[in-house]
């Protein structure tokens, strides 16, 4: 079963169409999938979402989300899907309980009626019932905001950029929400910057400048890479950043948290190796596997 | 690395009436140092980076940056300093020289320093071409490494880096850090605070705030064994866990 569906979806923005947020995307999301859409600022993200959830009309393409066509039916759309922007668009001056009431009382329903789907995430923040939704914390605001988005029980989920700006804590918390959602059937396509989030979800999207680079299980993309990687370290960072880069054997070589990761041309691990022995400086080196951030460069690069 | 000290903070503390936002951190920052500022949402970093940028006043301790006291000389350690953030970081409908000729006009630079510069800068960043271009039509990426570049252009003793790469690609993010190892190099300080733990391991130390207190600080290496972690993201989970307090 198809929860979204879309077809060679493109979107400019200006006067000329000089700027292509989306260049002919297609893909599918089968129901009660978590799927990820991962890239940069700037990505075409956001366009894809607006679009999805009838906020913003495509150029050219089409795409029904729960079988409902995006232009014809939006109406439809728009009473089963929930949508949770990526910047906070609560009523700041209304309370916690008040903005869940107030958007519960939109969709002909109530809290009391849907109360067990929200419960994991709203009683976190129902001791602060009665304050203002402005004066709540960055954290407290964002599951304000999930539970908003869930209150008419919706049947596709779209999250804009949920954990951006959040710490690592916070964001792994996030997730766990997420998972726990997914288990009660709800579709959910997340949007994020954050490589390592990939791993969270049952499907990804790895998207750049309104172009997809790959679409796969985290497991399947990171397969894909196809190269030997070698992890190296040594005392001197920076100059080894710069030797990994003059060494034939190798493709392409960048910092990776502790380590450099060194792409090779072929396996060249022991030709590396005598390489850097003849540099004097000790180092140390590894095989290592790739993981969606090396894919995301290896894709960016091609 | 020259071991002089440019930031140099004891039991610094700022209340807001009786919430502790910043409660007695003490710490020393070297000169060329890329230090990293890290620690949980609503830890009291911002809090914590807004006093030693001489924007807010302490309520006690003391603090002395680019040798500068923050309760009487703030105006000088402004002068002194550079900032950068991911959210305000150029004006959009000014051309990039037009963006370079204002900030370091607001430093005091002459016509002839900043005529110079402004050509080795756009050089280094391959964006002459685009110098006379509106900065809004530019890529997120270069706009960070520009905004990066006006930041130092005034040639600061600090920098302040406040979640610089958030939301780049992981392309451009090693590229912005290669500038700041290359800021660095220079003697120019850097204090950076990010959400991606793999920019920790990249900093000379680091730093981890909890409910207002430094609860952890040291190179990457040894913060690792202290904590018998594998990686900074794990040490950062062990810290940052026992947290209270909750997010900003």
């Amino acid at each position: 079963m198809t929860a979204v569906k879309i077809n060679n979806v493109v979107k400019t923005y200006g006067k000329k169409k000089e700027v292509t947020a989306l260049s002919d995307i297609s893909f599918s999301v089968s129901k009660g999938e978590l799927f990820g859409i991962i890239g940069p600022d700037g990505a075409g993200k956001t366009s894809l979402f607006r679009i999805l959830t009838t906020l913003l009309l495509a150029d050219k393409g089409g795409a029904t989300v729960d079988g409902f066509d995006i232009v014809k039916d939006y109406k439809a759309i728009r009473q089963r899907v929930g949508y949770m922007p990526g910047r906070f668009s609560l009523y700041q001056d209304l309370s916690v309980k008040e903005n869940l009431d107030f958007f519960a009382t939109i969709f002909n329903t109530s809290v009391e009626e849907n109360y067990e789907l929200i419960k994991d995430i709203y009683s976190q923040i129902e001791p602060f019932k009665d304050r203002k939704a402005g004066k709540l914390s960055g954290g407290m605001k964002q599951k304000l905001a999930l539970s908003c988005a869930l209150i008419h029980s919706p049947s596709v989920l779209f999250l804009d950029e949920p954990t951006t700006g959040v710490d690592a804590v916070s964001r792994k918390e996030f997730w766990e929400m997420l998972k726990r959602l997914k288990e009660q059937g709800i579709t959910i396509l997340v949007s994020t910057p954050y490589m390592d989030e990939a791993s969270m979800c049952d499907r990804v999207a790895l998207i750049q400048s309104g172009r997809i680079l790959s679409i796969n299980t985290p497991k399947g993309i990171v397969e894909t890479f196809g190269k030997k990687l070698l992890a190296v370290k040594s005392n001197d960072m920076l100059r080894l950043l710069h030797d990994l880069k003059q060494c034939e054997e190798v493709q392409d070589a960048y910092p990776f948290g502790e380590y450099h990761h060194a792409v090779m041309k072929s396996d060249g691990r022991q030709e590396l190796n005598n390489y850097l022995l003849k540099k004097g400086y000790g180092f140390e080196l590894r095989e290592t596997e790739a993981n969606i951030e090396d894919c995301f460069m290896q894709l960016m690069k091609e | 690395m020259v071991n002089e000290k440019v930031i140099l903070v004891e039991n610094l503390t700022k209340k807001f009436e009786d919430f502790t936002a910043v409660d007695h951190i003490s710490f020393d920052v070297h000169k060329g140092e890329i230090f990293g500022f890290l620690g949980a949402n609503g830890a009291g970093k911002t809090t914590a980076m807004r006093m030693l940028s001489g924007l807010s006043m302490p309520t006690s301790g003391k603090a002395m940056v680019a040798g500068f006291d923050v309760y009487r000389e703030n105006e000088k350690i402004k002068r002194n300093i550079g900032y950068m953030s991911q959210k305000f970081s150029l004006y959009e409908d000014l051309t990039v020289r037009e963006n370079i000729r204002f900030y370091a006009g607001i430093y005091g630079k002459s016509s002839h320093f900043i005529k110079e510069k402004t050509e080795l800068v756009l050089d280094e960043l391959h964006l002459t071409a685009e110098g006379d271009k509106l900065v809004k039509s530019l890529p997120l990426g270069w706009k960070q490494k520009l905004a990066f570049s006006v930041a130092i252009f005034h040639e600061p003793r600090i920098v302040f880096l406040d979640e610089p790469t958030g939301g780049v690609d992981p392309v451009t993010r090693r590229e912005f850090w290669h500038m700041i190892y290359e800021a660095a190099a220079s003697g120019i300080t850097v204090f950076v605070t990010t959400h991606y733990m793999d920019e920790a391991e990249y900093c000379d130390r680091v730093s981890i705030m909890v409910d207002g207190r430094i609860d952890a600080l040291d190179t990457p290496q040894q913060l690792k064994k202290t904590f018998a972690a594998i990686s900074m993201d794990e040490v950062f989970l062990k810290l940052a866990r026992k947290a209270t307090r909750a997010g900003d």
